[in-house]
């Protein structure tokens, strides 16, 4: 079997003619134009369910619940002292080897690990002999007890998925309500339009219904998530 | 992928005859249904998003042009290659071309529904010599056994815990036989084993999207498993399959029908994983694939720009209308013969691969509108199967029984007297010879009788009853 060259320009060209064509009846590309343009630059908002409206408390329980809901361990701590013990106590809980494997994020890098002699860190994206794989969230998210992770040096993608146990570490002042505080966050931080390679959402360990309807938690990404909850803000 | 849906009737009396499928089957009320009611319970606000979500959709079909060059822009903008498939065949030989550049002797996927609509695994092993693993549990069990997806969002649904434990000691000779796969934990964690290996050494990582965001040029792909992560983070290419209605504008707008999605296709809060892509790998990234590409078939959906199915564009492939429907719970997705089963499928398929050829689908319903109930994208889809209906009369293509049988049902219908008097006549007749109150078999109606009874009609007629009732209320 052979392929035909594929020519991009013209199935391009030939598409948006296509897609002309059948908008025809409506009004006019150019009176269009203005109204979408505008729609993209200032996305209008749409109306929020009252779950993320609710106390500042009343959201950290909720998104505590929704992650314990799903497998997940969530650890409350009062500062980023307490991070290193909590991870520690919590492998060591799990029969884990006491070693996980982060990249190059400035808050982690500055926890006073030294409390913690025995848990060695590995420094890199993930290798596939890795047990844990720690993180920095950039928020969660109480509307559906979410972690919201952003890819780049310091934080590597792949131990998301790689290693068999997540570590997420959350400043509690990234906890919000709704997904529209990220997407606000995330035009902050990169510039609007702009995005890390990766965005990921996770809201628990990986799982499957695949056989028999049964749910099965540890799946293909990781078999067990622990959310480290830091009430003092970070760095 | 090749259509046996002109087979509709037969497949379905398979179906209906395969006791493991059954069996399989019996699991849809008690998992998928009962879980989209409690999670649609849980958020009081489910049907007024329903309405914003709808119009979310019509407001994007209605200026597909100016989005989808929005998103383009901004995609390529980020480092993606952005490709224009007309056709099944041209986005075959896209994806082709792009694997043949990258060396790649091993393709991982993520589960893609469009990908099963242009026949992607097969064009790629046969033309390319490369091997294709799915990488998501169902569509890895589907794959195994040379089937297809039976379900949009459980592939694998029709398979029972036993049939799965005898494909894997079948195939996966290489472990000890006398391994014990009693749990579905078992059987998962062999599988995850397997499939490791794949995502390790895989080139070429494909998976779908479930929506564009053209605010960003982002991709995103909302799964459970954590395999379409693996596939897409450590291959050195990743290919974005995914289809022109796909589009969404903003990320308001996105997490908007997230909202619906999860909740009316597996009744979760929100799916475990939910990835937006932009680009390939950064700059300063120590993972993540370097190379980025975007496929966006059209394949007949741009003529269904304002006609009477414009509305099917909205469908966000959750899966909802299947679960829902007395005909899907009754044969599964198979016997629809073409790759999407169940409602949405009825109403997507004719429109697709053309009426002459799924003519039969849209009468695969009883027309108890459950499905449109569920949809979140309120779809009409009973409407549009009507619609398809009369596009199949009007083609003449119907068996001449079926035509013999409406055109005498017409003749009474319009001379009311004559049908008086043959339902005076003829009801009666039926219910001395219908035992026991049913029908075990009916001649002309063998259809119905083959697999239940037809209950047979108790003494009077409605216009008889009618009248009785307008005099009684008159005295
Ligand atoms: S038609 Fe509606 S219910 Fe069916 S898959 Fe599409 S969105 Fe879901």
């Amino acid at each position: 079997m052979s392929t035909r060259d594929h020519d991009n320009k013209a199935a391009r060209a030939q598409m948006f003619a296509k897609l002309q064509r059948a908008l025809k009846d409506g009004p006019a590309q150019s009176a269009r134009r203005t109204h979408v343009e505008g729609r993209v630059a200032d996305p209008p908002n749409h109306p929020l369910p009252e779950r993320v409206r609710r106390s500042r408390n009343e959201l950290r329980m909720q998104f505590k619940a929704f992650l314990e809901g799903q497998s997940a361990s969530v650890l409350e701590v009062a500062g980023a002292g307490d991070v290193p013990a909590a991870i520690a106590n919590w492998l060591r809980g799990h029969n884990l080897p006491l070693t996980v494997r982060m990249g190059d994020d400035a808050a982690l890098a500055e926890l006073p690990w030294s409390r913690e002699p025995a848990l060695l860190r590995e420094n890199g994206p993930a290798k596939e002999s890795d047990t844990t794989g720690l993180s920095h969230a950039f928020a969660g998210i109480a509307e559906t007890g979410t972690l919201a992770l952003t890819s780049g040096p310091d934080n590597p993608v792949t131990l998301n998925f790689v290693p068999e146990n997540h570590v997420i570490v959350l400043a509690d002042a990234d906890l919000v309500g709704p997904y529209e505080e990220v997407w606000t966050r995330l035009r902050q931080r990169f510039g609007k339009g702009q995005m890390p390679r990766t965005v990921n959402f996770i809201s628990g360990p990986s799982r499957t219904a695949d056989i028999g309807g049964k749910l099965v938690t540890g799946a293909h990404g990781p078999r067990r998530l622990c959310v480290v909850l830091v009430s003092e803000p970070m760095t | 992928m090749n259509s046996t849906a002109h087979n509709f009737k037969s497949n379905a009396r398979v179906a209906l005859g395969d006791q493991q499928l059954q069996s399989a089957l019996g699991n849809l009320k008690g998992g998928l249904v009962a879980n989209r009611t409690k999670a649609r319970a849980a958020l009081p606000e489910f049907e007024a998003l329903r309405d914003v979500a709808k119009d979310i959709k019509n407001h994007t079909i209605a200026n597909l042009d100016l989005y989808l060059e929005i998103y383009e822009q901004n995609a390529r903008a980020a480092g993606a290659v952005v490709h224009f498939a007309e056709t099944a065949a041209d986005a075959r030989d896209i994806i082709l071309k792009i694997c043949r550049d990258a060396n790649a002797k091993i393709v991982t996927k993520g589960k893609s529904m469009v990908s099963e609509e242009i026949g992607l695994n097969a064009h790629l092993e046969a033309a390319g010599g490369i091997e294709v693993v799915e990488t998501d549990l169902g569509e890895y069990l589907v794959q195994i056994r040379k089937e297809t997806p039976s379900h949009i969002i459980a592939p694998a649904i029709h398979l029972t815990q036993g049939q799965v434990e005898a494909d894997f000691r079948r195939l996966h000779t290489h472990l000890p036989k006398d391994r014990v796969l009693v749990e579905p934990a078992q059987l998962v964690n062999e599988a995850r084993g397997i499939l490791r290996q794949k995502f390790m050494t895989a080139d070429v990582g494909i998976t779908g999207a479930n929506f564009l965001i053209a605010e960003t040029g982002s991709s995103i792909i909302v799964t459970n498993e954590g395999n379409g992560d693996l596939t897409q983070s450590l291959a050195k290419t990743h290919v974005v399959i995914t289809s022109i209605e796909k589009l969404v504008p903003t990320l308001e707008d996105l997490s908007t029908i997230l909202r619906l999605l999860a909740r009316s296709a597996t009744g979760q809060e929100c799916s475990t994983y939910m990835t937006l892509s932009t680009g390939g790998r950064r700059v300063n990234d120590h993972d993540g694939p370097p190379n980025y590409h975007v496929v966006i078939l059209d394949n007949g959906r741009t003529d269904l720009i304002g006609t009477e199915f414009q509305d099917v564009l909205r469908c966000i492939r959750c899966g909802a209308c299947m679960n829902h429907c007395p005909v899907y719970g009754a044969i599964g997705g198979h016997a629809y013969g073409w790759v999407y089963p169940g409602p949405i499928g009825s109403v997507l398929t004719p429109a697709l691969i053309g009426v002459k050829e799924a003519g039969n689908l849209p009468n695969a319903s009883t027309f108890c509108g459950k499905c449109a109930d569920v949809c979140p994208m309120k779809i009409p889809l009973p409407d549009l199967m009507r619609h398809w209906r009369e596009a199949e009369f009007d083609l003449g293509d119907l068996p001449r029984g079926y035509r013999t049988g409406l055109a005498g049902w017409a003749f009474f219908a319009r001379r009311p007297r004559l049908y008086h008097l043959a339902a005076k006549v003829g009801i009666p007749l039926l219910s001395l010879f219908g035992r026991r109150g049913r029908f075990s078999s009916l001649p002309f109606a063998g259809g119905w009788t083959r697999y239940r009874d037809l209950p047979a009609p108790q003494g009077r007629t409605f216009q008889q009853l009618w009248a009785e009732r307008q005099a009684g209320v008159t005295r």
